[in-house]
């Protein structure tokens, strides 16, 4: 009983940290008369190029990160922290002939400096200065390098128990991951790509099992190297279904194109209907993959965001354990959350190669 | 051609965005619980295939979420 208690205790503790790291993001802002969710929680969700850990006395403390550029003088690089944390385009870094400043997280060519603009903005308040090509070091991109540096040290660890061990056992960090493959090989491989084929594509599917899943992971938890929105992201869920979507194509066979185009045991009005449908359908499934992935975990993200938001926004401590134990029950739905999303990925994956190549018994 | 120009410049779709994702969360919701419900009395009645009830369960409901899903971006995008 008392043990018990003291799980409880030590999680809501470790829970009520979490809270405390979020809303460390937002004391800056909370200063001024208005407070605006919609700019704290899109902050968080966006991707940046210094790392942001906290507010102290109102001075933003964030990690700098490489800025790294492909220009008209060629490759430019240099710290991010030359911007003194400047997102508005006031702050100028000088580097082989050309001035570059930073604007709502994208870096220009500085303009004409007219009374210290130097971002022409259009009607829409859109700007117009040319953009060099970025390929800096952002925040997402520093915490993807670190998610598979985690993973790497896991798969490692696990593969020497197993060269360790006389029987084949597995013991260590092998204990945790062989059941996990085993699932993935016998519950989602084996039945939807099929006895033969199966082995092949698992190294594809176990790869993208863990990565989404530790990447997910490592946006829930709330200090420094980690909780940048990786998964929530739309590139980063676009580029994982990308290659789901070429695999698919390059392993598909005859009857994988016959049942789009012209598929048997319809009449043929029919088959001229759905044709165009089925064909939609090769795109809408690697896009609804995409979707998928960055709709949840982006959602999950900005759940627990607004939740701490809410004592920002009614200005009352009074709100803060309703709003904490909330963010703790959300929280904890992630946890599970992010487990089922990078299962379903992986699942929705397997079944589309398994189908591509699927052989007709008819 | 005024009143089009008018819509689709002027007016603020922020609430209706917000509505709109909120009838989306009806129907996955009501999705979600029929999947739901349906496995479990599946599970009920034939305990033993539970694994293989529950993995068919989990893709149905990915596959009614994602309407919900595709709705929250719109309204995020709008």
């Amino acid at each position: 009983m008392t043990r018990n208690f003291y799980t409880l205790f030590l999680f809501i503790f470790c829970c009520s940290f979490t809270a405390l790291a979020y809303s460390n993001n937002k004391i800056e802002n909370s200063k001024e008369d208005d407070f605006d969710v919609n700019e704290v929680i899109m902050h968080h969700i966006k991707d940046s190029h210094d790392f942001h850990i906290l507010d102290w006395n109102g001075h933003p403390v964030s990690v700098p990160l490489p800025v790294i550029l492909w220009t008209n003088e060629g490759l430019v690089a240099f710290m991010s922290s030359e911007f003194h944390h400047d997102d508005s385009g006031a702050t100028v870094v000088k580097r082989k002939k050309q001035a570059f400043v930073k604007f709502h997280e994208e870096i220009y060519y500085a303009g004409n400096d007219k009374e210290g603009k130097y971002i022409q903005l259009d009607s829409s308040n859109h700007p117009i200065n040319d953009k060099p090509l970025d390929l800096s070091i952002t925040k997402l991109v520093f915490s993807m390098f670190l998610s598979i540096i985690i993973i790497f040290i896991i798969f490692i660890l696990s593969a020497k128990s197993y060269a360790r061990s006389k029987k084949g056992e597995p013991s260590g960090l092998g204990k945790f991951t062989e059941p996990i493959i085993i699932y993935i090989k016998d519950e989602v491989a084996l039945p939807l790509i099929g006895e033969e084929k199966h082995e092949k594509y698992l190294p594809f599917l176990l790869t993208i099992f863990f990565f989404i899943w530790i990447n997910n992971l490592m946006g829930m938890i709330p200090f420094f190297p980690f909780s940048a929105n990786l998964s929530g992201n739309i590139a980063f869920t676009g580029v994982l279904a990308f290659i789901t979507f070429v695999i698919t194509t390059l392993v598909s066979n005859k009857h994988y194109w016959k049942h789009i185009f012209w598929m048997p045991g319809i009449p043929v009005p029919m088959k001229l209907f759905m044709a165009p449908i089925e064909f939609l359908g090769i795109f809408i499934k690697p896009l609804s993959l995409m979707i998928r992935l960055f709709a949840n975990i982006s959602a999950g993200h900005i759940i627990v965001l607004s939740l701490i938001s809410l004592i920002f926004i009614f200005k009352s401590i009074w709100v803060a354990p309703a709003s904490l134990l909330f963010s703790v029950f959300i929280s904890l739905i992630e946890v599970l959350v992010v487990a089922i999303q990078a299962y379903i990925f992986t699942m929705l994956s397997a079944l589309y190669i398994g189908s591509a190549m699927e052989e007709q018994e008819h | 051609m005024n009143l089009v120009l008018f819509l689709l410049q002027e007016v603020d779709y922020g609430p209706f965005a917000a509505i709109g994702a909120g009838l989306a969360a009806i129907g996955a919701g009501i999705a979600v619980g029929l999947v739901g419900g349906s496995t479990v009395e599946s599970i009920a009645r034939q305990p033993e295939m539970q694994g293989k009830l529950i993995s068919t369960a989990i893709i149905l409901i990915a596959f009614a979420e994602a309407v919900a899903l595709f709705a929250i971006v719109l309204a995020l995008i709008i």
